[in-house]
């Protein structure tokens, strides 16, 4: 087998990015719509951390990844409270039977 | 093949096969304890880039955090009691296939680029550089990003409470 390097990398976030996809395209619980997003952050995150490494950029690239982490983290509690007043007004979360936009 | 390689592909193995699981099993606590095992897979890679301090914020942000965030939100939402926790799906075979293209895209992107390999410029310990750059280039961002985060506390606080 070749050398591990930076082609290896790449390689696990694109997967990871595509099963991030799929998850979010083919779930109907919205739960499962943000671990597809979270999925997909992720790969961005190995993207960055493996340019920090193989590119010649320093540290700055691992910064970024703690950024989106950090946003990651915001986006996770804000978008929870959201799906819990979707769950208060419709008693479902499965995001293709809310589909009016008042009550 | 060195020890390297061979923990590269052990923990790529777990990432992508728990990936898998969580985007194909039907029951969405267990897609949330899947999602632990990608987490700690990304954190082992993380490892292996050399960049130390990351994985170990993974560790505590997304496998402490967020997904016990997740497995809030999942027994919030279902009622427990009388039905089961399990997830719809729709459209799966348009999207495995489209997905799958986008996917071999992606790689056959990935390998036809010819990437420029530099030599490892990553410090043995990264967490003195990285707050080094945290508190001055980066200064700004960190302050926006402590705002940011107070914000979406507030926010999050203010659409999850109960109507006065």
């Amino acid at each position: 087998m070749i050398h591990v390097g930076l082609n290896h990398f790449l390689f696990i976030s694109s997967i990871l990015f595509s099963l991030g996809i799929f998850g979010i395209v083919t779930r109907k619980n919205a739960v499962m719509v943000l671990m597809g997003i979270e999925l997909i952050l992720n790969a961005a995150n190995i993207n960055f951390i493996a340019f920090a490494k193989y590119g010649n950029f320093g540290l700055q690239g691992q910064l970024m990844a703690l950024f989106v982490i950090v946003l990651a983290a915001a986006e996770a509690a804000v978008a929870l409270a959201i799906v819990l007043n979707i769950y208060k007004t419709f008693s479902t979360v499965n995001v293709d039977e809310i589909d009016t936009l008042k009550e | 093949m060195n020890i390297y390689d061979i923990i590269f592909y052990l923990f790529a193995a777990i990432t992508l096969v728990s990936a898998f699981m969580v985007v194909n099993t039907r029951n969405i606590v267990y897609s949330a304890f899947y999602l632990l095992f990608t987490f700690l897979g990304i954190a082992g890679i993380y490892v292996l880039l050399g960049a130390d301090f990351i994985a170990i914020v993974q560790l505590i942000i997304y496998v402490g955090g967020i997904l016990i965030l997740m497995l809030f939100g999942v027994m919030l939402t279902n009622k427990i009691t009388n039905v089961e926790i399990k997830s719809g799906t729709f459209q799966v075979l348009p999207a495995a296939i489209g997905v799958g293209i986008f996917a071999g895209l992606l790689t056959a992107i990935l390998l036809n680029t010819g990437w420029k390999n530099f030599d490892s410029q990553i410090p043995n310990g990264t967490t003195a550089g990285l707050g080094m750059l945290l508190l001055n280039q980066y200064g700004f961002i960190f302050e926006l990003l402590g705002i940011l985060l107070l914000i979406a506390l507030i926010g999050a606080a203010t659409l999850a409470r109960k109507e006065q």
